[in-house]
């Protein structure tokens, strides 16, 4: 996140934001007080909402959203990508998995805020025309799902996994996708997509 | 609420002054528990723009000096850690998942909330870590996660981490940075046991940000030891951080640490002190683990812990004794 190391004399950049809290009424005021604390002269009103731009599957998104917003929200309510799933929203089923700079994370625990200037990659993102991504095409051949809906979440973890050069074994594949929880268990499958996809993946 | 960047922790007008403000570093304990509206910031100061000054992952002769900001997945991957510090590895490559490795930072994984089932849920109202002076829901709930050692009548809430276990054990310090600049301190000191005070879990102060940890030496004869519930991506039930150097069959020199039993990262000393000067045989890593576990206190359902932890440390010594390094 060096873009925002640009900053003036207050030690804060421009890139400071206000938004409202839907929750006790203290906490605007407090907001407030922390504003002039940082020398911050946006339109203060912590009500209102924030400018982000998103850089999504290679293209730059705008958006005017409350300050709180996670990854995974600016994407299946603002952006209508709905392929990243919202589970457990609280970073533990690996349904919202995005890679981030080549890095995969969970989106629902990821701000906008902090993802504005990176490169995000959804589901969406992985195909080229008319191709699919080989993970995707492997998930495919080997039926790697029942439901689908933890599915777009294992393929972005499951490239990602490939990448890091941890899918060697099928220990170890188990091992690094265990942040994505499957409720239909298709876990052996899972794991004979992986495997079939990673050679080509890392041949390039 | 405000989310503001940082680009200085010394600047002037720290915002972080504010005990109502809370850094941002990766993010995956505090918006989770503002979803759960656990916590309740009136600003987020995002702190990832100082990465670039704080990440550093240095390794020299004569010890090891970690950037707060590093990412745990990073250092755990990094190949001097995984040679002359296995316990620093293993103990960031068992926690958590692959995805939360790749944004929670070193600082932000030590700083993560002591919290249990009831902290994180506000429909219990009798919690003294949430609501100080509300009780305990624990003491007669379901308390089979909960912690046997360092407990107080106020809390017995587990201290959650593993990398903290391989830091108490290997006489880590903690450099702070703040408005005054920097300060160091032991890391043995940085986690404060509930006693009356359970809302209070650290030493540092409104302002202050861990910059980075330094660790003197090198243990390549060191191993972190989890066992839990499900294989992978799970709180330990119990974990012990065992790091020794051998002679001749003889040890000079061990550290003990016990995880996934303790309301702070726990330091066995009494475990290490029948160690130093002993050859090892399974009869004296019985006795080290009877006296790691001599103060242990079960209740209700986390009794089990006592016998299990044992078994951890028995087993985490007989793995460092006999690792080929």
């Amino acid at each position: 996140m060096s873009e925002k190391s640009g900053s003036g004399p207050s030690g804060f950049d421009r890139r400071a934001f206000m938004a409202g809290a839907a929750g006790s009424a203290l906490v605007p005021m407090a907001a407030r007080a922390a504003a002039q604390d940082a020398n911050v002269s946006a339109a203060s009103d912590p009500a209102l909402p924030v400018d982000v731009t998103l850089r999504v599957n290679g293209k730059d998104k705008r958006l005017h959203i409350d300050a709180r917003t996670t990854v995974l929200d600016a994407l299946r309510e603002h952006l209508k990508l709905t392929g990243s799933k919202k589970g457990c929203d609280h970073g533990q089923c690996g349904a919202c998995t995005v890679l981030i700079d080549d890095r995969r994370v969970v989106s629902c625990l990821t701000l906008a805020l902090a993802a504005e200037g990176q490169e995000i990659t959804t589901i969406e993102g992985l195909a080229t025309d008319d191709h699919l991504h080989p993970m995707q095409q492997a998930f495919v051949d080997n039926d790697a799902f029942q439901c689908g809906y933890c599915t777009p979440g294992q393929i972005m973890s499951a490239v990602a996994c490939v990448k890091e050069g941890h899918a060697g074994s099928e220990a170890d594949i188990r091992e690094y996708m265990s942040g994505n929880i499957c409720r239909c268990a298709a876990y052996p499958n899972i794991v004979a997509a992986v495997k079939q996809a990673a050679p080509e993946i890392m041949k390039g | 609420m405000a989310v503001q960047a940082l680009s200085t922790a010394a600047a002037a007008n720290n915002p972080l002054t504010k005990a109502t403000a809370q850094p941002l570093a990766g993010g995956t304990t505090l918006i989770d528990l503002m979803k759960l509206d656990v916590m309740r910031p009136a600003a987020i100061v995002d702190i990832n723009s100082l990465a670039r000054g704080w990440s550093a992952i240095e390794p020299a002769s004569d010890g090891l000096r970690l950037g707060a900001l590093a990412k745990m997945s990073n250092v755990a991957a990094h190949a001097d850690i995984q040679r002359n510090y296995p316990v620093i590895a293993d103990s960031l490559r068992l926690a958590a998942s692959a995805q939360l490795r790749n944004m929670a930072t070193l600082g932000g994984n030590v700083m993560q909330r002591t919290r249990c089932s009831y902290f994180r849920d506000i429909s219990y109202e009798n919690c003294n870590k949430r609501n100080p002076g509300s009780g305990c829901a624990a003491m007669d709930g379901v308390n089979r996660m909960h912690a046997v050692l360092g407990t107080s009548d106020q809390c017995i809430a587990t201290y959650p981490g593993d990398f903290a276990q391989a830091l108490i054990a290997l006489d880590a310090a903690v450099e702070i940075t703040g408005k005054a600049g920097t300060r160091s301190m032991p890391f043995a000191q940085l986690h404060k046991a509930p006693g009356s005070t359970p809302d209070i879990e650290t030493a540092l102060q409104p302002g202050e940000l861990i910059s980075a940890f330094s660790v003197p030496g090198r243990w390549p004869r060191s191993v972190y030891l989890k066992a839990r519930d499900r294989q992978s991506y799970e709180f330990a039930l119990s974990s012990a951080a065992v790091a020794l150097d051998v002679q001749d069959g003889t040890i000079r020199d061990a550290r003990v640490a016990l995880g996934g039993v303790a309301t702070v990262p726990w330091r066995a000393r009494e475990a290490e002190a029948l160690l130093k000067g002993q050859k090892f045989d399974d009869g004296l890593a019985q006795r080290v683990a009877d006296a790691a576990f001599a103060d242990a206190k079960g209740r209700q359902h986390n009794s089990f812990k006592i016998a299990l932890g044992k078994r951890v440390v028995a087993h985490a010594l007989q793995q460092a004794v006999t690792m080929e390094i």
